[in-house]
């Protein structure tokens, strides 16, 4: 599937493995409940490791190994469930996570914002998927109301404008 | 980054208090008009599926009803210049049949709307400042207030200042523009509650503290709808420095858990009351870890949002002018719309006139775009240019000089804007419902005009007093039946169009859901039993009561009896 990041496609070197299968030497994703199952085992690993995060699943239950993650995959089985927002804004600015944040399953361009704005870094599109349809959708309301995702910048006005990358 | 570009500002009013728009706010409705019509192409070129599109549309104001599209445009917190109601006469005349509709969350509809209009609308819409955004759609709503905030007695902090900030705050808002279900926010700055706080997903009562500091008390958790509840209260204060940080924390426990499966299940209601005195809690401890510094509300802003909603140049005056006094002597009529139709204001010598958009026997919350612009001419004549829309779907002009009230009085009755009937019997809120709306399952217009026509001498609604009549044409309650002293369901029975009452319904601090009284009324039947239980409060009140104290004190069963004793 391909996959978004900063309005453009990039290669995907991620690999996500079945729950009996095993994990491979190279980045893979695996689910949630065996990630904490097998945290111990997975401590000495020196691939990267992501974890899909289930949508009715708080992110506090990933501390453990937040910080043996390089990628976490958020959830939308529908596009109008927006659980993974308060996820992803959750997992970057209370808990730091630094790494991927992953946008997957029933994502629409006009969500694309939004999600950046919540800290998700890239999006498991569709086959087929025109980037620059994405592309001019982060970009045409650049100005926002609420405060900066970036906790070193703080509220200076409700209002500011939206820098891309 | 984008540049911005300069938009032609609109002339407000000079006196006319309320968020002013800069550069950027219109540069803003700019890339969301822009935004939309992408949609809309997108649509139309069929990358974009109906399921898809619908919520985007919805977000944008636009509603698909029975007969055509509707759409309902944001009042912020009720509040009008005289240019923007001008315009809005306009948009009624140009692309709607010559009418607009004023609603129960103080926006207007426009219910004959083409879907090749809608982005002219929104340009034109744009013009003056305003927008339709999150007016419908699963997202944080258009804020509503009191309608006599800057005007009444008993304010105690300004809520325009509180309401704007949430707007700002709320305006596609990136984590909650995909919530469980839509949300409510109602903001009061006085300790009368007449914003109906208690049946809002949220409703915030601004105070002070005794050094004078503002805070807000947080009730959670009200709605109507098929599960009608009341909030709770789940903080008595919360620093105005955290107002947006702990509003944050409701909305995210909300969205996370919030149920999705089921709409009927969906608002903020069904789990404040599933999860009892827990979500307080839950409430709590994401309000203490979202980070307190970024979050914090500069007091800078407030001024600065304060300083839109300052007092207008008010003259030195004193009450009861003699010109005054005397054509209330001279002029039966005119006495008897003050009555109902003025409140008390702050400054001496003025008063808060509310106009009445329920005629007798027409559509309550109507209004013609000759009305709107005739609205405008006299809001900037006798009221500093502003105009208020109220939950009940009146107007008010809230800084009238009392000296000034015969010649506005005589102003309105030829434009039909005199109806003497503010707070009675024929002051009714009723919903669109059959006539409109396609989820409606009875016609509530008609109920009402049939209503207003059986108590329409003045003699008999005023013998009868203050009174709430409120009428829904389905379980969603837009008509908000529940909190009406008398409620009115109309439902489908096998085909035919019956209607529920509901008794002792009320709105405010001492705020309580209707019960049912017994058996359905036919459409024919249901005016009689109006005035049945109106007939036997009159009997058996005690002096000062309203009907909704009488049915406190005396129970149901003398209003049963009445109503359904074999003939």
């Amino acid at each position: 599937m391909p996959l978004l990041e900063n309005g453009g496609l990039v290669a995907d070197p991620w690999v996500a493995v079945a729950p009996d299968a095993p994990i491979p030497d190279a980045p893979a994703i695996i689910g949630h409940d065996r990630a904490l199952a097998e945290a111990e085992a997975l401590a000495g690993r020196n691939t990267p490791l992501g974890v899909t995060l289930p949508n009715d699943v708080p992110p506090e239950t990933l501390l453990p190994i937040l910080d043996r993650l390089s990628l976490v995959v958020l959830d939308l089985p529908k596009f109008r469930d927006g659980r993974a927002f308060t996820q992803a804004r959750t997992l970057r600015e209370r808990h730091g996570f630094r790494g991927e944040i992953r946008a997957a399953g029933h994502v629409i361009p006009d969500q694309y914002a939004a999600l950046l704005r919540c800290g998700v870094t890239t999006v498991a599109v569709p086959e087929g998927t025109d980037p620059t349809v994405w592309d001019a959708a982060r970009r045409v309301v650049s100005i926002a109301y609420q405060p900066r995702l970036d906790p070193t910048a703080p509220l200076a006005g409700l209002r500011r404008r939206l820098e891309l990358a | 980054m984008n540049a911005v570009t300069p938009v032609g500002a609109p002339r407000h009013p000079e006196h006319a208090r309320l968020y002013r728009y800069d550069a950027i706010d219109r540069a803003f409705l700019q890339e969301r008009i822009a935004e939309f019509r992408g949609q809309v192409q997108r649509r139309i070129d069929g990358a974009l599926t109906e399921d898809e599109f619908k919520p985007l549309r919805l977000m944008n104001g636009l509603y698909l009803q029975l007969h055509a599209y509707m759409l309902r445009v944001a009042i912020p917190y009720g509040l009008l210049s005289s240019t923007q109601m001008r315009q809005l006469g306009m948009i009624a005349r140009r692309w709607d049949r010559g009418f607009g509709h004023f609603t129960t969350r103080q926006n207007i509809q426009f219910n004959w709307t083409k879907l090749e209009d809608v982005c002219a609308m929104l340009e034109a819409l744009a013009d003056v400042d305003m927008h339709a955004i999150q007016t419908s759609g699963n997202c944080i709503r258009n804020v509503t207030t009191d309608e006599y905030a800057g005007a009444a007695c008993d304010e105690v902090v300004d809520p325009r200042i509180y309401a704007e900030i949430l707007r700002q705050w709320s305006t596609l808002h990136p984590e909650f523009t995909w919530l469980p279900r839509k949300f409510k926010i109602a903001v009061t700055g006085s300790p009368q509650d007449r914003v109906a706080a208690q049946v809002h997903d949220i409703g915030v009562l601004a105070k002070r503290d005794a050094g004078g500091a503002v805070g807000f008390e947080v009730w959670v958790g009200g709605g109507l709808g098929r599960t009608p509840l009341l909030g709770t209260k789940i903080r008595d204060w919360v620093p105005e420095a955290d107002f947006l940080r702990f509003m944050e924390a409701v909305l995210r426990v909300y969205n996370a858990l919030g149920q999705r499966e089921n709409i009927y299940r969906a608002r903020i209601k069904i789990l404040v009351r599933d999860m009892g005195a827990e979500f307080a809690g839950a409430v709590e401890r994401e309000f203490a870890a979202i980070p307190r510094d970024p979050y914090a509300l500069d007091p800078a802003i407030v001024a600065a949002i304060a300083a839109h909603f300052a007092a207008p140049p008010f003259a030195a005056l004193a009450d009861e002018p003699a010109t005054y006094v005397r054509a209330r002597r001279e002029n039966a009529e005119f006495a008897a719309w003050t009555r109902n139709a003025l409140r008390p204001h702050r400054a001496p010598g003025y008063a808060s006139v509310t106009i009445s958009l329920k005629p007798i026997g027409g559509i309550p919350g109507d209004a013609s775009a000759d009305q709107m612009e005739a609205l405008a001419d006299l809001a900037e004549r006798y009221s500093f240019g502003e105009i208020r829309v109220t939950h009940s779907q009146n107007l008010v002009l809230a800084h009238v000089r009392q000296e000034d009230l015969f010649t506005l009085w005589q102003a309105l009755g030829p434009l039909g804007l005199a109806t003497p009937n503010i707070g009675l019997v024929s002051d009714i809120i009723a919903c669109p419902g059959m006539d409109y709306c396609a989820l409606a399952t009875a016609r509530s217009i008609p109920v009402a005009q049939r209503i207003s026509e059986r108590f329409a001498r003045l003699d008999r609604q005023l013998e009868i007093g203050e009174l709430n009549l409120n009428i829904s044409g389905c379980i969603n309650a837009c008509g908000h039946h529940h909190v009406g002293h008398i409620g009115i369901l109309g439902v489908d029975k096998r085909g035919e169009e019956v209607y529920q009452i509901t008794l002792g319904g009320n709105q405010g601090n001492d705020a309580s859901i209707g019960e049912l009284i017994g058996p359905a009324f036919s459409y024919d039947a249901v005016v009689d039993a109006v005035e049945t239980l109106l007939r036997t409060y009159v009997d058996r009140r005690d002096p000062g009561e309203r009907f909704v104290d009488t049915y406190r004190r005396l129970g149901a069963v003398p209003f049963r009896e009445a109503l359904y004793a074999p003939a």
